[in-house]
């Protein structure tokens, strides 16, 4: 049988204490750098910070892969779309002149803009891949103002953490980080392929988050919440996929 | 070692085993207590991964080549299995319940401790010269009749020798280091490289493999390969003595008479 030696089993003694303040200052470091998602419980938490924490620090500032014009998927997939609403409908019949995007929370100045308003900041295009958890991928231009600008007109309190946003969807919002939100090819985006966004990829109005899959980026995006916490949202753990069992962090 | 285990395939009834030579292996275990914790742990890994890989193919059975594809496009294969999405033709009159949810929660918690169980093996196998001293092959394993004789052997339900039991034969040495250099290295490479995120930090590991939707399909395809190892894998165990073996994997005794010498 095992033998332990009293050299060993101080040894060892040792080494699971200096593991297990090791695993409990690691844990501290990752919650002060923001490298623990808000759906770090249960019994996929551990793959879930693994995950988040490391692509946060591989890829704070890294660009989505961008493809030139030829590469633009020559039928871009919209994917299945719930029943519009009699509210989206009447919207659509105005022609979305009174679409509203409203910003709230964490902010100095709670704004609404029509998208005639967000028309008229510099708008901003990038050519990337659109890839859905499920395995399927189109690449398209996609067209906006990035989302950091409108969050600059409204002023950002210091201690913003996340940006939760809506779709005029029944029971569809999600939420990302702040270094996603002012990552420059976060979009709320409006136009595609050099046109407008069509209905069925979200117009008038998507957020478009490159370096995650598709669910994260919601279509018929109304509201904006700008916050430090994610508690009061749902559940709790960030998103209305969440709540399906979908992980909130989607960068793989 | 290496030459001792593999010049005794040649005489197919040698009982002589470098085992009864050196009084040290009598003491040391068939695998070393980390092999075998890293084995198990892998095992139940690859599992996890298998069962959640299938759940999110089932999502999205069709396979691409290049960077895009869509059920709009026209694919590489499909596999004649239904989906658990409405929108991919499959020819079946139903759909599947979605499992996507936690396959992926699953899939990529998995990965990570079969990558840092992996990273374990791999170094400490380095360090104790494993890899050197059991897996790599000697030039007389490589010789053609060693290796061809140690593929016809078990074709013919023939049991390993005694002396086998120590030991892994040329072409046995030549698959582990394929499975654990190429086939588990490309799987993780190809995985990493449909990740939006880390494909934006390192954009050369999706071109290298010809795309997003190369790297899938190469992912499903080392897969494949992978499980053809694991039914070969079990095959031998069984032919060999399943619980003998198994026995060697969990408590590092093979039972031999050697061994209680």
């Amino acid at each position: 049988m095992i033998k332990l030696s009293r050299r060993k089993l101080i040894v060892s003694g040792f080494a699971a204490a200096a593991g297990a303040s090791g695993l409990a200052v690691a844990a501290r470091l990752a919650q002060k750098y923001g490298l623990v998602p808000p759906d770090h419980g249960g019994i996929y938490g551990l793959g879930e910070t693994l995950t988040y924490a490391s692509q946060r620090l591989l890829t704070r500032h890294s660009l989505a892969r961008e493809f030139p014009r030829n590469k633009i998927s020559p039928r871009p997939f919209p994917n299945e779309l719930a029943p519009l609403t009699e509210d989206f409908k009447r919207l659509q019949a105005g022609g979305f002149a009174d679409w509203r995007l409203s910003v709230d929370g964490m902010v100095h100045q709670p704004a609404s803009f029509s998208i005639a308003d967000l028309k008229s900041y510099p708008s901003r295009s990038h050519i990337t891949e659109l890839a859905c958890e499920e395995g399927w991928s189109y690449i398209a231009e996609w067209i906006g103002v990035p989302l950091s600008r409108v969050l600059q007109v409204v002023g950002v309190q210091p201690q913003a953490k996340y940006v939760v946003y809506v779709s005029m969807e029944p029971d569809t919002w999600d939420s990302i980080d702040m270094a996603d939100a002012l990552h420059p090819q976060t979009f709320l985006c409006y136009g595609m392929n050099g046109g407008e966004l069509p209905v069925g990829h979200g117009g008038p109005l998507r957020m478009r988050v490159p370096r995650q899959v598709g669910y994260k980026n919601i279509k018929f995006i109304t509201r904006l919440t700008v916050t430090d916490s994610l508690k009061g949202f749902g559940n709790g753990c960030g998103a209305v996929a969440c709540e399906y069992g979908y992980a909130w962090y989607a960068g793989i | 070692m290496a030459t001792l285990g593999s010049a005794q395939l040649h005489g197919q009834d040698s009982v002589a085993s470098s085992v009864s030579i050196s009084p040290v292996m009598k003491l040391s275990p068939r695998h070393s207590a980390l092999v075998r914790v890293t084995h198990w742990v892998s095992t139940l890994c690859f599992f996890a991964l298998l069962v959640s890989g299938i759940e999110i193919v089932i999502s999205h059975p069709r396979f691409y080549w290049g960077e895009t594809g869509t059920v709009l496009t026209k694919p590489l294969f499909q596999l004649p299995i239904p989906s658990s999405r409405r929108t991919v033709p499959t020819g079946y009159g139903y759909v599947l319940p979605d499992q996507n949810g936690w396959s992926r929660a699953l899939h990529f918690e998995a990965a990570w401790i079969a990558v840092l169980t992996g990273l374990l093996y791999v170094i400490s196998g380095l360090l104790t010269r494993h890899f050197r001293k059991d897996l790599v092959p000697s030039k007389a394993d490589l010789s053609w009749r060693t290796l061809s004789t140690s593929f016809v052997k078990p074709l013919r339900f023939q049991r390993p020798s005694a002396a086998e039991a120590s030991s892994y034969n040329g072409l046995q040495r030549l698959t582990y280091l394929f499975v654990i250099f190429v086939l588990f290295p490309l799987v993780i490479w190809s995985g990493l490289a449909m990740s939006l995120a880390f494909a934006s930090a390192f954009p050369w590991s999706v071109t290298l493999l010809g795309g997003r939707q190369s790297a899938r399909t190469i992912h499903f395809f080392v897969t494949l390969a992978l499980v053809l190892f694991l039914f070969v894998h079990i095959a031998m165990i069984c032919l060999a003595g399943f619980w003998r073996r198994t026995r060697a994997m969990i408590t590092g005794r093979t039972g031999t008479p050697e061994e209680h010498a």
